[in-house]
C-alpha cells in the first residue's frame, strides 16, 4: 500500500506536466476572472471565495483522467487487481496520492492567489481550512468518476459529465464557508456540512469506485 | 406464480403485449378528460387568472421526473442483486422519458414564472436542484451511450444511478441552505387536508393518473424495444459466424 502511494507520487512528480500544470491551469483560471469582469476591488471581493473554489474544483478535475488511465493502457491496472490489496484500497491509494500531487498544493497557494483577487482578510484561514477539508472528497468522487470511464476511449469529457453534478454538495458549502468568512460572519455550520460530506465520501466512494473498477476490469 | 416470473423476457414481452394497448388508451383517456376539463371547464384564478393551468402539465412532469429517477433506482438495485438484464433494460428505457419530464417542468416553470414572478429563472432550491436532476439524467444516459459491452453498461449505469441517488438527495438539501426559496410549497401532500381548490385538485388528480399511465406505458415499450433490439443483435452474431 504505501509502495504504491510512493509509486503514484513518484509518477506524478517527475512525468512532468502533471504536478505543476494543474497549479498553472488554477492561476490562469485566478488571472483571467478579472479580465472578465472588470478590476474593480469591491466585485473581486465580493466574487473571490466562489471563483477560488471553482478553479480549485476545475484544476483538480484537470488532473483525474490520468489517475487510473495511464496504469489502465499499460496494464498495471491489472496486476494491481492480482495484488493481495483489494481494489478498493488501490482506489483509495490512488485518490490520496491524487490529493498530495494536486489537492495539497491548490490548498497552499489559494491564499496568494485570493490577494490577487482582493480576498477580505478575514477570509483566508477559512479558504485554506474548507479548502483542506474539501479538496480530499473532490479527489476521491474524481476517482469514482476515473474509475467508471477507464475503459472508454476519450472519456475524460464524458467524466467532467459525469463528475461536476457530484461536485455540487462539497462546492455549495465550501464556497459558503469561505463566503461567510470573507463578510465577517461565522462559518461553522457549513464548514461541519463540509467535513461531514468529506467524512461520508471517504468512507463510501472507496467501495464503490473498487466495484466500478472490478466491472471494467472483467 | 412470483412477480420474478416477469424476469424472463419472453413473459414480460407477453405480458407487456397484452397490457400496453390497455395503458395507452387510459392514459390517452385520462390525460385527454383531465387536461380538457383543466384548461376549459374550470375558472381562472382571482390572482393569477388563466395561467394557473399551467399546474395540468407543470405538476404531473415534476412529479414523473423524480419518480421516474426513483424506478431507475429500484430497476438499478434489483440489477445489482439479482441480474435480471429486463431491469436493467427498463432503467435504461426509462431514463429519456424521465429527462423529458424534467425538461416540461422546468420550460413550463419558466412559462408560468414569467408572468408571475416576473422572471423566467431563479435561482430557487427547487428549481436549481431539478436543474441538477437534469445533469444527473444526462450523465446517466452519456454514459449508456458511451459503453459497448451492455452488461457492463448495466453494471457501471446502475452504480452511477446508486452513487448518483445520494449525492442528488444531498445537493437537494444543499441548495435549500444555500440560497432562499421563491417557489411556493409542495401542491401536494398527503399531511395536509387541502394544498389546492376542489375545483383545480380533480382534473389535476386525472391528469397525475394520466402522466403515470403514460410513463408505464412508455417505459414498458421501450424496454420491449431494447429486448428486440439486443435480440437482433445476437441473431446478426449469429449469422455472421455461421457465414
Amino acid at each position: 500500500m504505501r509502495a504504491l502511494f510512493v509509486r503514484d507520487l513518484a509518477l506524478a512528480l517527475r512525468a512532468g506536466g502533471g504536478f505543476g500544470l494543474g497549479l498553472a491551469f488554477f492561476l490562469i483560471v485566478v488571472v483571467l476572472v478579472p479580465f472578465s469582469v472588470g478590476p474593480s476591488p469591491e466585485l473581486l471581493a465580493r466574487i473571490a471565495p466562489g471563483v477560488l473554489w471553482l478553479g480549485a474544483l476545475l484544476a483538480c478535475l484537470l488532473s483525474l483522467d490520468r489517475l487510473l488511465a495511464v496504469d489502465w493502457e499499460d496494464g498495471a491496472l491489472d496486476l494491481l487487481a492480482t495484488s493481495p490489496l483489494p481494489l478498493e484500497g488501490v482506489v483509495a491509494v490512488k485518490a490520496g496520492a491524487h490529493w498530495v500531487t494536486t489537492g495539497l498544493p491548490l490548498v497552499l497557494v489559494a491564499p496568494v492567489l485570493g490577494v490577487l483577487l482582493n480576498l477580505a482578510p478575514a477570509g483566508y484561514a477559512v479558504l485554506v481550512l474548507s479548502l483542506a477539508l474539501g479538496t480530499p472528497a473532490l479527489s476521491m468522487i474524481g476517482a469514482f468518476g476515473a474509475a467508471l470511464t477507464v475503459g472508454i476511449k476519450r472519456g475524460g469529457l464524458l467524466m467532467s459529465l459525469l463528475v461536476l453534478p457530484l461536485y455540487v454538495p462539497t462546492l455549495i458549502f465550501g464556497a459558503e464557508a469561505a463566503r461567510r468568512a470573507a463578510q465577517g460572519l461565522d462559518p461553522a455550520t457549513p464548514l461541519l456540512f463540509l467535513a461531514g460530506i468529506t467524512g461520508g465520501v471517504l468512507a463510501v466512494m472507496p467501495f464503490a469506485a473498487g466495484a466500478v473498477l472490478r466491472v471494467n476490469l472483467r | 406464480m412470483s412477480f420474478w416470473e416477469y424476469a424472463n423476457p419472453v413473459k414480460f414481452l407477453t405480458l407487456s403485449e397484452r397490457v400496453l394497448p390497455w395503458l395507452w388508451g387510459s392514459a390517452a383517456v385520462c390525460l385527454a378528460v383531465g387536461l380538457i376539463w383543466g384548461f376549459f371547464f374550470t375558472p381562472d384564478d382571482f390572482r393569477q387568472g388563466s395561467t394557473v393551468k399551467i399546474i395540468y402539465l407543470h405538476v404531473p412532469a415534476a412529479l414523473m421526473a423524480i419518480n421516474a429517477w426513483f424506478m431507475m433506482l429500484v430497476a438499478s438495485l434489483i440489477w445489482v442483486i439479482r441480474r435480471h438484464h429486463v431491469s436493467a433494460l427498463a432503467a435504461r428505457a426509462a431514463a429519456p422519458v424521465g429527462v423529458v419530464m424534467t425538461l416540461i417542468a422546468l420550460f413550463t416553470g419558466a412559462v408560468w414564472g414569467q408572468p408571475m414572478w416576473g422572471t423566467w429563472w431563479a435561482w430557487d432550491p427547487r428549481l436549481t436542484s431539478f436543474l441538477i436532476l437534469f445533469l444527473f439524467y444526462l450523465g446517466y444516459i452519456a454514459l449508456w451511450e458511451a459503453i459497448e459491452d451492455p452488461d457492463t453498461g448495466a453494471d457501471l449505469t446502475s452504480i452511477l444511478c446508486l452513487v448518483g441517488t445520494v449525492f442528488a438527495v444531498l445537493s437537494r438539501y444543499a441548495v435549500n441552505f444555500w440560497n432562499q426559496g421563491l417557489h411556493q410549497g409542495a401542491s401536494l401532500s398527503l399531511d395536509k387536508e387541502e394544498n389546492v381548490a376542489d375545483v383545480f385538485y380533480q382534473p389535476l388528480l386525472v391528469c397525475i393518473a394520466g402522466f403515470v399511465l403514460l410513463f408505464l406505458a412508455l417505459v414498458l415499450y421501450r424496454t420491449g424495444t431494447e429486448i428486440r433490439v439486443r435480440r437482433t443483435r445476437a441473431l446478426i452474431a449469429r449469422e455472421s459466424r455461421v457465414a
